[in-house]
């Protein structure tokens, strides 16, 4: 697969669903693009053809905020039609302003209050275990989100139950809806934080999908994974990236067709 | 011969545990508090201590039951529905999770432990959520009788367990269907609707209004949601009042309950006797009743004010 053409195709439909509804998080969304490819072209082993098979990965989509992402790789992937993606948030469409695994084939879990993503995915992992399964569960995570407590009460389970099937992934743009993590509530050193807590840790940049699979592919034994994706906000759009006010805001139209035109392959 | 309606819920599920494989049970190191060591100490391998951090149970309990498990989670009322109620409403009843909550030490009746263990909140905030089904046992028959209906229900169950020593009201034989109430006494003048402890409350109440002359029914409001209608519209036109009786706040609770099913039908008139927007305190349970009129006498008296 040719990685940056797909990136940009799918970084071209996430505006598109965003400016068609005039909601939603663009900044988040554009982030994750690269650690979703990587997870869902190269390392979840998913059938969309049997989005419910039990013994499938799963993605926990912890910072559901970020899930015009998720939709345009699953759409792709052709879990439903493309045509779907146009009616993100409105009204009898599927695709809910947060995930919902109850209406979109594909989505694993429902998420978007944050931090029970990653209990929510602990819970899968140890459910795996317990059940003598082979699948692993993949959560990615905010940076903002790690300010939840829930995030580590989670993390502590992950490494007491030996959750080797589990993997956090996260997003690391340093920035969150009122400003930069280190101004609104510093995570300190989160790769130390997390393996103080008992998790194998990796380092990447967030935007190689190749150095993302290395590190997903490491072998790990005992103790759960978390990679810590060094990424840039609103990645792909030169008026987006690295600028907070673009978490939640929607483009108006000349926003919108130069955001668009730099997706050009 | 009576038991703590906690020892017969952990009896319960060790029971329930031999009849379906697919039962999983939760704890927030609480397992001899709550009594589900008794599960444990059948199904260790079933069991999961999740330490002192409840939202992080109840989402783990959600994987379990994403993955075809029926996990029954266990903790205090407080911590339960209180701390981890966000938890509850977003990843178990808004996809209709199938999750069990057999939260214990609800309501006064904790005792000596004081105001900021004893829930009284618990069946509001729980009532709230869409798809939950709140069934609230009397005793220990009741109890074992709620576990084994709760497996059988398709979505979140919350049973509220309270921690005295029961007598036995009913017996193994009494019928129970979530939702459908049990008229326990046939009265005209008066119908007290009671759940959970205040059943006897509400019998000793119903004796002494007889006493008086005042035929009084009551009716074993066991399951709070979903709320038998039926009865109540019923009592509402043969009785000339209705009184509602809980351990729990009159906001959101029973009371409001039957209000809602009541609001716009002419009939009895209403009283609600529980907890009047107070927190509790330290004290014994029979102590802590009376001084919050949850007596025979305060439940009487309520109703023939209303006559």
């Amino acid at each position: 697969m040719q990685y940056d053409k797909k990136a940009k195709e799918l970084r071209a439909e996430i505006l598109k669903m965003l400016y068609a509804c005039q909601s939603g998080h663009p900044g988040g969304s554009l982030s994750c693009v690269e650690m979703l490819m990587a997870l869902y072209y190269e390392v979840m082993k998913i059938d969309p053809k049997n989005p419910a098979d039990p013994d499938r990965d799963r993605l926990v989509l912890s910072k559901g905020h970020a899930c015009p992402a998720l939709y345009a790789v699953l759409a792709d992937l052709g879990y439903f039609p493309k045509e779907d993606l146009a009616d993100l948030r409105q009204i009898n469409s599927h695709l809910q302003g947060h995930p919902d695994c109850t209406k979109t084939p594909g989505v694993d879990m429902n998420t978007g209050s944050l931090g029970q993503g990653a209990s929510l995915g602990m819970g899968l992992a140890l459910a795996a275990k317990y059940a003598k399964k082979d699948y692993r569960v993949y959560t990615v995570l905010g940076d903002g989100e790690c300010q939840e407590g829930l995030v580590w009460e989670a993390a502590m389970a992950a490494a007491h139950y030996k959750l080797d099937n589990l993997t956090f992934l996260l997003d690391h743009n340093g920035l969150q809806i009122d400003g930069s993590n280190d101004e609104v509530m510093s995570l300190g050193d989160v790769v130390k934080k997390f393996d103080a807590f008992g998790f194998s840790c990796i380092k990447v940049d967030g935007h190689d999908i190749r150095a993302i699979v290395e590190a997903l592919e490491a072998p790990v034994s005992g103790k759960p994974k978390f990679i810590c994706c060094e990424t840039v906000k609103g990645k792909g759009v030169s008026f987006m990236e690295g600028q907070f006010g673009w978490h939640g805001n929607p483009m108006n139209k000349e926003q919108f067709e130069q955001a668009l035109s730099e997706q050009e392959v | 011969m009576g038991k703590s309606l906690r020892v017969a819920y952990g009896e319960a599920l060790a029971k329930l545990g031999e009849k379906n494989e697919k039962v999983v049970v939760f704890d927030a190191d609480l397992a001899h508090a709550t009594q589900t060591c008794l599960f444990q100490a059948k199904y260790p391998e079933r069991h999961f201590n999740m330490g002192i951090a409840e939202a992080n149970m109840m989402c783990a309990a959600a994987g379990f039951a994403h993955t075809g498990f029926i996990p029954f989670v266990s903790t205090f009322a407080l911590f339960g529905a209180g701390r981890a109620f966000e938890q509850i409403r977003n990843s178990i009843c808004y996809t209709n999770c199938n999750v069990k909550f057999g939260f214990s030490h609800s309501g006064l009746c904790v005792g000596e432990d004081g105001g900021s263990h004893q829930s009284i909140e618990d069946i509001a905030l729980m009532r709230e959520l869409p798809n939950m089904t709140i069934l609230v046992p009397c005793d220990p028959a009741e109890t074992e009788k709620a576990v084994m209906a709760a497996a059988e229900i398709d979505g979140p169950v919350y049973i509220r367990v309270a921690r005295p020593v029961c007598e036995d009201i009913t017996t193994m034989d009494t019928p129970f269907t979530p939702g459908k109430a049990n008229v326990m006494k046939e009265g005209t003048d008066v119908c007290l609707i009671a759940c959970g402890l205040m059943i006897p409350v509400a019998l000793a109440a119903a004796e002494k209004l007889e006493a008086e002359g005042i035929s009084t029914a009551v009716v074993n409001m066991h399951t709070i949601k979903p709320i038998d209608r039926d009865i109540i519209l019923k009592m509402n036109e043969t009785c000339k009042a209705i009184v509602t009786v809980e351990e729990h706040s009159v906001i959101g609770g029973l009371g409001s309950a039957v209000a809602e099913v009541l609001a716009g039908n002419a009939g009895a008139k209403f009283g609600m006797v529980g907890i009047q927007d107070k927190f509790g305190k330290s004290g014994k349970p029979n102590e802590l009743f009376e001084a919050y009129g949850l007596s025979a006498d305060n439940v009487a008296a309520t109703a023939k004010g209303l006559l």
